[in-house]
């Protein structure tokens, strides 16, 4: 239907392009492409890099946890503890920010005074425009020293649970802390997208819910969270694409070790980010091919999250169209 | 129908008395009823804490919201109905949630101003730290700010008419299978992680450049990868709003394509455009893991030359003094922050304040 329409309204005379037209739209078109060009370039020339440490690995590289690549001979190394720290933090802030950002976009949506709603959304967007290595000062300067003693009341409560076992760490840089960091730095885009979905559900949904008696929560729970599922899975997982390959909050925050450990109160874990980041300035022979193979094994991860997310939260839109 | 038999099952809870003649007047709450028992609940807590000699403001604050969130939702339950209870534990909940939110903001904002205030001053500004050692008391951040400025400003040379152009070719040429790609990686590349995009620059270079090659327009070329997705997408969005009521009238008066877009579409939207802008400087002008791996984080002295060297900027400045560790290096690093912070809200202001006085106008 629609390439009728479209093949049938440039009834334009034939024979007479002009010169500026064809200039400016393959100026145009070309832009586009090289778009797409630089995203196949980062791809290949990640890959083009990291073929050189890998081949010379003499270790498995998806079961190592140890980094031993700064050689030019005989390199060890590989991203198992790398990985799991990354989706470690991740996790840790999905699971705080999700339920607080679906809380805050429906305080927007609904809760809030009209007037103000605008307001609001705007505040909550300055916290994404502030940069995440204020949030890492901010986070090893201020707020570990005041997480401290809440880990301390933690671990003598919950220390049952392996996840908060003692002893707690001293300097509280661990991965509780910068899961808490990331956690508010992934709050502004859940909170927009939901929001977003929220204010798409159609009026006569949420009218009809109020008329049969319903209260504003059980309208909430029967029109709106129906409605905005999508939105809401969506945004998390573009969350949780940030969350995976933010850097600086956990180099700053988190004191590394490179284990596989499940004990959040305690130093120890890193992230493939931040990995890179530490290790980059001291890297030398095969230590910045190694580690361009862990920023691709990165690159991958949040490549397939954020297409997943795109997907479901473009499929949501036709829906409602 | 279904509410009576929802009201008898959820009301057991309440365990009311009697059962009561309900209509529609009995069993509600006046509306001052929350916040008086919020004020209530919040002098009770405060006195109690004091009185302990355990005050503080978290705690205070979580003991508040609890107990009051606990006695409304018993006093409605009790007085009103179960429903109206969950309603009104639900509505706490939220408004809770939307206070969690404000704690970091504010606990951010007031630490950097307080913590950046001892040092930020002119000297601060207006002096490097070529000749400084690590610990002596002197030194500024100029050489980081000429490097932000340069390498942002590159960045943005690169990436505007690019991301500009795309933005046109979406709205006003693409059609088809490659606007759909286009338009998909667009959206993915917003999520490429920042560290990724220094990674691919630093492998660009290493096969053109040869390896460890450190310059500034590294950095900027790897900001231009993270900050034209989010120009598109702005420039899009903005693009779009135009009225298609205005191209159709400039090409009824035969004026050519480009000439309408460059003429009409562009002046009626570039009041947006500006914002959209704006706020993508801003996104990337605090970037720091891709500058680390493409600039250098060593630099001291001041350094205008994009080609030639490294280049500090006010981001890795702020990581390298935290890295450092002693005292002095913190009062630096907070008070870069501060400085950072203040480039990044006026940059954030302004956009506003173009977008709100600087819009299109389409009533007569």
């Amino acid at each position: 239907m629609t390439t009728t329409d479209s093949s049938a309204t440039p009834q334009t005379p034939k024979g007479k392009r002009r010169i500026g037209d064809v200039v400016f739209a393959n100026t145009a078109s070309g832009s586009g492409i090289l778009i797409l060009a630089i995203l196949a370039g980062v791809a290949a020339f990640l890959i083009i890099q990291s073929v050189d440490s890998l081949g010379a690995n003499t270790a498995n590289f998806f079961t190592t946890t140890g980094w031993d690549a700064n050689t030019r001979e005989a390199p060890a190394f590989g991203v198992a503890a790398l990985a799991f720290g990354t989706v470690l933090a991740a996790a840790i802030a999905l699971l705080i920010a999700t339920p607080i950002a679906v809380g805050i976009a429906l305080f927007i949506a609904y809760y809030a005074p009209r007037k103000l709603a605008s307001v609001l959304g705007y505040i909550v967007d300055l916290l994404a425009a502030i940069p995440s290595v204020v949030y890492g000062l901010w986070g090893i300067g201020y707020l570990v020293h005041q997480l401290t003693p809440f880990y301390q009341w933690l671990s003598t409560s919950f220390g049952w649970i392996p996840l908060f076992a003692g002893p707690v760490s001293s300097t509280g840089r661990t991965m509780m802390s910068a899961g808490i960091v990331l956690a508010v730095m992934i709050l502004p885009i859940i909170t927009a997208i939901s929001r977003d979905v929220f204010l798409q559900v159609p009026q006569a949904h949420r009218e009809a819910a109020l008329s049969l008696g319903a209260t504003r929560w059980e309208m909430i729970r029967m029109a709106v969270l129906p409605f905005g599922r999508a939105g809401i899975i969506g945004g998390a997982m573009l969350g949780l694409g940030r969350a995976l390959g933010e850097t600086m909050a956990v180099a700053m925050i988190l004191s590394p070790a490179l284990v596989i450990s499940p004990h959040l109160l305690q130093s120890g874990n890193q992230t493939i980010a931040a990995h890179i980041a530490l290790q980059y300035p001291e890297a030398t022979g095969y230590g910045v091919s190694a580690l361009i193979a862990a920023g691709l094994v990165l690159f991958a991860i949040t490549l397939v999250v954020n297409m997943g997310a795109r997907y479901i939260v473009a499929r949501r839109k036709e829906f409602t169209e | 129908m279904t509410t009576t038999t929802k009201k008898s099952s959820t009301g057991a809870s309440g365990d009311g008395p009697a059962p009561m003649q309900r209509t529609l007047l009995t069993g509600s709450l006046p509306r001052y009823f929350a916040p008086a028992l919020l004020a209530g609940v919040a002098i009770v807590t405060g006195g109690l804490l004091f009185a302990l000699g355990t005050f503080s403001i978290p705690l205070f604050a979580v003991f508040t919201v609890v107990t009051y969130t606990v006695l409304v939702t018993l006093a409605s339950a009790r007085i009103e109905s179960g429903r109206k209870a969950k309603d009104r534990l639900v509505t706490a909940v939220v408004y809770t949630c939307f206070g969690l939110a404000m704690v970091p903001l504010i606990s951010l904002l007031w630490t950097v101003a307080r913590m950046g205030v001892v040092r930020l001053d002119g000297y601060f500004l207006t002096v490097s730290m070529n000749g400084v050692t690590p610990t002596m008391d002197a030194g500024g951040v100029y050489h980081a700010i000429v490097g932000t400025i340069a390498i942002t400003g590159f960045a943005a040379l690169v990436s505007i008419p690019i991301g500009l152009m795309t933005a046109i070719y979406l709205v006003e040429y693409g059609r088809g299978r490659l606007k759909n790609a286009i338009t998909f990686f667009v959206d993915v590349m917003t999520g490429i992680p920042s560290i990724v995009a220094g990674l691919f620059v630093v492998a660009l270079w290493m096969v053109f450049f040869g390896p460890g090659t450190t310059n500034g327009a590294a950095g900027a070329v790897a900001l231009s990868v993270l900050m034209i997705p989010v120009v598109v997408r702005s420039c899009e969005e903005m693009i779009r709003l135009v009225p298609n009521e205005l191209r159709e009238a400039s090409y009824a008066l035969g004026v050519p394509k480009w000439l309408t877009v460059v003429k009409v579409v562009l002046p009626t939207a570039i009041a947006g455009i500006t914002t959209g802008i704006m706020l993508a400087i801003a996104r990337v002008i605090g970037e720091t893991a891709p500058l680390i791996l493409t600039a250098g984080s060593s630099a001291v002295a001041i350094n205008w030359n994009l080609f030639d060297g490294q280049m500090m900027s006010l981001p890795v400045f702020i990581y390298s003094q935290v890295r450092m560790g002693d005292a002095i290096n913190y009062e630096r690093a907070w008070a870069a922050a501060l400085t950072l912070i203040l480039i990044v809200m006026l940059l954030f202001f302004v956009a506003r304040l173009v977008s709100r006085f600087f819009a299109p106008k389409f009533g007569r």
